[in-house]
């Protein structure tokens, strides 16, 4: 890294950091509007059953109630996939899932809204509730949505990338094994809240902690039949969303809704449990992996199958599901491959995305699967990865075009930092290392809804006096994203990120940026952003070589100064370039966009995977096992992140070690679980005491190393650092249990329970393992077949079908 | 400690408490069931106090009470009328952060913010208790506040960051000096 920067890569504070530590920044449930109304909804009481009568007379009739709505008020759906528009923002005739909303209250305090709730009178004819993966597809009826694919199966993928059954023929070893990953959820520390104000003149704005407004933006329109020119969605600064806050939500819409039937402000914070059962977390799945391995490790393919448990509605599912199944081929060289997934509709909170979006629970089973074929083969796993790893700047066998590739240089950091080859399978009983690797997207290829329009725009006002104002509907949920945005204009007009007024997250005031999500905001508001810097640029230096009669390619912007690069002293300040820009140009605005490149993939499923640029991550977990208790202490993890760039390295490691944590709560303590007598449906525990997450006390050392070229395709060589690093770490503690104890836990979270059964099987002689004993039986569809680059494919399916730019992500 | 509030007062009909609330004397009025977050957050217009569960769960809602880390969202206002509250908008002096407050803000210990307030309130009580803790010591202090976001490090490393600075600002006072106050 040759090229120096005057913002980029050095260590700051972001642009809203003194905002956040005095309390100055206002979240949504901080904003207080005159005459603002308190809104609280009722939810569902049961698992699942049709609404047979709703009586609100009671609730009306409540001292402070202004207004009382039900289903019926709202009755067009919405979803955040074009695909899945399977929810109501108050349910009409059916509930899915306990806390599934029914009615919303608009009171004049909140406390006559809560005790309004209790007046409202439902009648619920109860269905039978499914409850898990077996239970969905042994039982298509009762249909919890008919638009399935089939039965109470939601979607069914079938694809085969060259052709893995004659390739694994040829396999030195064959490995099955089955794996299953519980689900978790995000945990933010706000919980969700929306304010919503109706103008008099026929348009609302909306305030919420959303990841992507517009998508509120969309579905909101739609619900409420209003010209969406008409509806401002207002993106708050976000207390944490990790992915639980990219879903329209239904009490965004029904604050809007009460909002213009009372003419009058309408606010709701969610409480905790309420929190829970919006849920959109990680997908419980049910994996197997067969794998075919040379004696060296090299891969000769890779068939893999994962079940999900959705929950009651769509989501983002179906991506979810692909998801399940696009990134194994992108760390590792994988020749021949067959994915198939099913997602299953359960009466439970609906599933989403959370922070790595369906890809943690494959990469868990991947790489312990990989563990387990470095000691078959007797391979050292760092070592046997090294050898086996995707190249750079090639294309995987299901068509995902990879750029700059760090891989190999992460699992050098970690192997020499954690001393590993001096402790794997040489520390005493109980102690032990694990390793593993993982790589994710910097952004989707592809929008969630088809369109041709960028992914992301940053508009630029300049004004004499050298005041820059940047629009741009980028949403910063603590990630860093304003700061970014900021740095990366900065850097381009050579003023301080100070100098930048941003405006983000409006829907009325800013271009279309498509939200937190996919780890896209640093790559491609990161473009946008340095395009219409670069065009604001042109135009001060064009006034500024004629003012200093300079050649133009000489006018240089550092310093708060433009000046002659050959001669210094001979500039003037940022604020009169800008003024002699102003005179001769007008008005001084700019714009930038940015749009993916395109993807080779042209097969149905093609649109789910591909990215800009893909991050890898290694990491190596040191554990400590109780075998008394079974359980399992991580005093350190040393994790490498290859990031291309980093923009601002405070902000990047930040983001590694909180994935860290995230990750090490999933592997050791996080779980959705379910009770109830008959089915398992009723959320075990909706509360941030008995949800189990990492405290200051479980937390350990964290050694995080930086690696990388800069990526072509990222803002100054910038990839994603937000989500790729919570990856290894999940199987990386599983990897280290083995060391330690000997014994495979093969479901997350690795519980002490789990443990101590499988080290109470191997005292007894047995295998040692705690993991499901095998796959449901279900008949998947034939797979579509692709040939594969190495095959002289050209991307689409092999019977000529082409299904260019259409993907379970669109 | 005060009394606990009568429980025959009907519960709609306002009382009236006083508090020192960031070194400022105030009077509010408020129905008697509300909490101290309530108060501070509807009553006062105290925002800076967030709340993550409402459940005295997650340490979020953390103010001091006479410099005494409490969880707002647990406190009935009337138990701690006449008190001394402080809350995150009285720790900066004018436009100068507090020396937590910048080291958070310096080394990224606040992402996305939220439960910021309620480990600023908390390592300041640490730091008046004891000014030169250890990690463990820290960690320990902590771990009643719940950050989904930093994994804790930047935290720890902020406040001993901030440790340092005010020790160096502040130095102890010899011994002799001790209980001449």
């Amino acid at each position: 890294m040759t090229k120096k920067y005057s913002v980029i890569g050095t260590p700051r504070r972001k642009v809203d950091a003194n905002a956040k530590v005095t309390g100055a920044l206002r979240f949504a449930d901080d904003l207080v509007l005159p005459r603002m109304l308190h809104c609280k909804m009722l939810r569902a009481t049961v698992p699942h059953a049709r609404i047979t009568r709703i009586d609100t007379s009671r609730a009306e009739r409540h001292p402070g109630v202004v207004a009382v709505m039900t289903g019926k008020d709202l009755p067009i759906p919405f979803g955040i996939l074009p695909i899945s528009q399977d929810e109501h923002a108050l349910c009409p005739e059916r509930v899915r899932f306990v806390g599934d909303p029914v009615a919303a209250v608009a009171a004049v305090t909140e406390d006559a809204a809560t005790e309004a709730l209790d007046l409202i009178d439902v009648d619920y004819e109860p269905l039978r509730a499914i409850e898990s993966i077996d239970d969905a597809l042994a039982n298509p009826e009762p249909r919890i949505h008919d638009y399935s694919d089939d039965g109470n199966v939601h979607k069914v993928i079938a694809l085969e990338f060259g052709d893995v059954d004659a390739a694994m023929a040829g396999a030195d070893l064959v490995r099955e094994d089955v794996f299953f990953y519980e689900g978790n959820t995000h945990l933010p520390m706000e919980q969700h809240a929306a304010l919503a104000d109706w103008d008099p003149a026929g348009k609302v704005t909306i305030w919420s902690c959303t990841q992507t407004p517009h998508y509120v933006h969309r579905a909101a329109s739609k619900v409420l039949a209003m010209d969406p020119a008409h509806v401002r969605i207002i993106a708050t600064p976000n207390g944490g969303g990790f992915g639980g806050k990219s879903d329209p939500f239904s009490h965004e819409i029904v604050v809007a809704a009460l909002a213009r039937a009372t003419g009058r402000p309408v606010k709701i914070c969610l409480t905790r449990e309420e929190v829970f059962y919006c849920h959109r977390g990680r997908h419980p799945v049910l994996m197997k992996s067969k794998i075919g391995v040379r004696k060296d490790g090299s891969i000769v393919a890779l068939d893999f199958t994962s079940f999900l448990d959705g929950g009651a509605y769509g989501s983002y599912g179906v991506a979810s599901t692909y998801y399940t199944g696009a990134l194994q081929t992108v760390t590792y060289q994988v020749p021949h491959y067959r994915f198939r997934g099913a997602r299953v509709f359960t009466n439970k909170p609906p599933c989403g995305p959370k922070r790595g979006h369906g890809t943690p629970q494959p990469r868990y089973a991947i790489e312990v699967q990989l563990d387990r074929v470095a000691d078959q083969l007797g391979l050292d796993p760092a070592e046997m990865r090294k050898r086996i790893l995707q190249p750079a700047n090639s294309v995987t066998a299901n068509w995902l075009r990879i750029g700059t590739m760090g891989l190999g240089p992460c699992i050098d950091a970690v192997v020499d930092g954690s001393l590993w080859k001096s402790k794997y399978r040489r520390l005493p009983f109980a102690r032990g290392v694990g390793l593993a690797c993982s790589s994710y997207i910097t952004g989707a290829g592809l929008p969630i809804y088809w369109n041709n329009m960028p992914h992301s725009g940053v508009q630029l006002k300049l004004d004499r006096s050298g005041g820059v104002a940047a629009f741009c509907g980028s949403t910063d949920i603590g990630q860093g994203s304003d700061s970014v945005l900021a740095y990366c204009i900065a850097e381009v007009l050579g003023i301080e990120p100070v100098d930048i007024r941003l405006v983000t997250g409006d829907t009325d005031l800013t271009p279309v940026d498509l939200g937190s999500y996919s780890s896209r905001v640093t790559l491609m508001t990161g473009n946008a952003a340095i395009q219409a810097a670069e065009r604001a640029r042109d135009l001060l230096a064009q006034a500024v070589a004629a003012r200093l009669s300079v050649p133009i390619e000489r006018v240089t912007f550092a310093g708060r100064r433009v000046f002659d690069a050959e001669n210094p002293r001979d500039g003037i300040s940022f604020a009169e370039a800008v003024q002699a820009a102003e005179a001769k140009f007008g008005s001084i605005g700019s714009t930038g966009s940015y749009t993916p490149p395109r993807s080779p993939g042209r097969y149905k499923g093609a649109g789910v995977g591909p990215s800009p640029a893909y991050s890898y991550s290694a990491c190596v977990a040191e554990v400590e096992v109780d075998p008394q208790t079974g359980i399992v202490r991580v005093p350190k993890i040393w994790i490498a992140h290859d990031v291309g760039q980093a923009i601002n390295p405070l902000l990047v490691i930040g983001q590694v070690e909180g994935s860290v944590y995230m990750g090490l709560g999933e592997i050791l303590m996080e779980e959705m679980t379910y009770r109830d007598a008959e089915r398992r449906v009723v959320h075990h525990h909706p509360s941030m005491l008995e949800y189990k997450s990492l405290t200051t006390m479980e937390m350990p050392d964290v050694v995080t190393y930086l690696i990388g070229d800069p990526d072509p395709n990222g803002p100054f060589g910038g990839k994603e650092a937000g989500q790729g690093p919570l990856n290894p770490v999940i199987p990386a503690v599983a990897n280290a249990v083995y060391d330690a104890v000997g014994v495979r836990v093969d479901e997350v979270p690795c519980s002490p329970h789990k443990v101590l059964k499988a080290l109470k099987d191997k005292m007894k002689g047995k295998e040692g393992r705690f993991g499901p004993a095998g796959m449901p039986d279900y008949a998947f569809p034939a797979p579509a077949r692709v040939l594969t680059p190495a095959q002289g494919g050209d991307g689409r399916e092999a019977d000529g079908r082409a299904h260019s730019e259409v993907g379970g992500g669109r | 400690m005060q009394p606990l509030v009568s429980i025959d007062l009907p519960s709609r009909q306002k009382v009236q408490a006083a508090y020192v609330v960031n070194g400022e004397p105030v009077e509010v009025a408020f129905a008697p069931h509300k909490t101290l977050l309530e108060v501070l957050r509807e009553d006062l217009a105290l925002t800076g106090t967030k709340h993550g569960c409402e459940l005295g769960e997650c340490g979020t809602c953390t103010v001091l009470v006479d410099g005494v880390p409490v969880l707002s969202c647990l406190a009935l206002a009337l138990t701690y009328r006449d008190r001394r509250i402080d809350t995150v908008e009285g720790m900066a002096n004018g436009a100068a952060l507090h020396p937590l407050q910048d080291a958070f803000a310096e080394l990224g210990a606040a992402q996305c913010g939220y439960c910021t307030p309620g480990f600023l309130l908390t390592a300041r009580a640490l730091l008046a208790a004891n000014p030169s803790p250890t990690r463990d010591e820290i960690a320990d202090a902590l771990s009643g506040n719940l950050c989904r976001c930093t994994g804790y490090l930047k935290i720890f490393e902020a406040v001993e960051l901030a440790a340092g600075r005010m020790r160096e600002a502040a130095p102890p006072r010899p011994a002799a000096e001790k209980g001449s106050r």
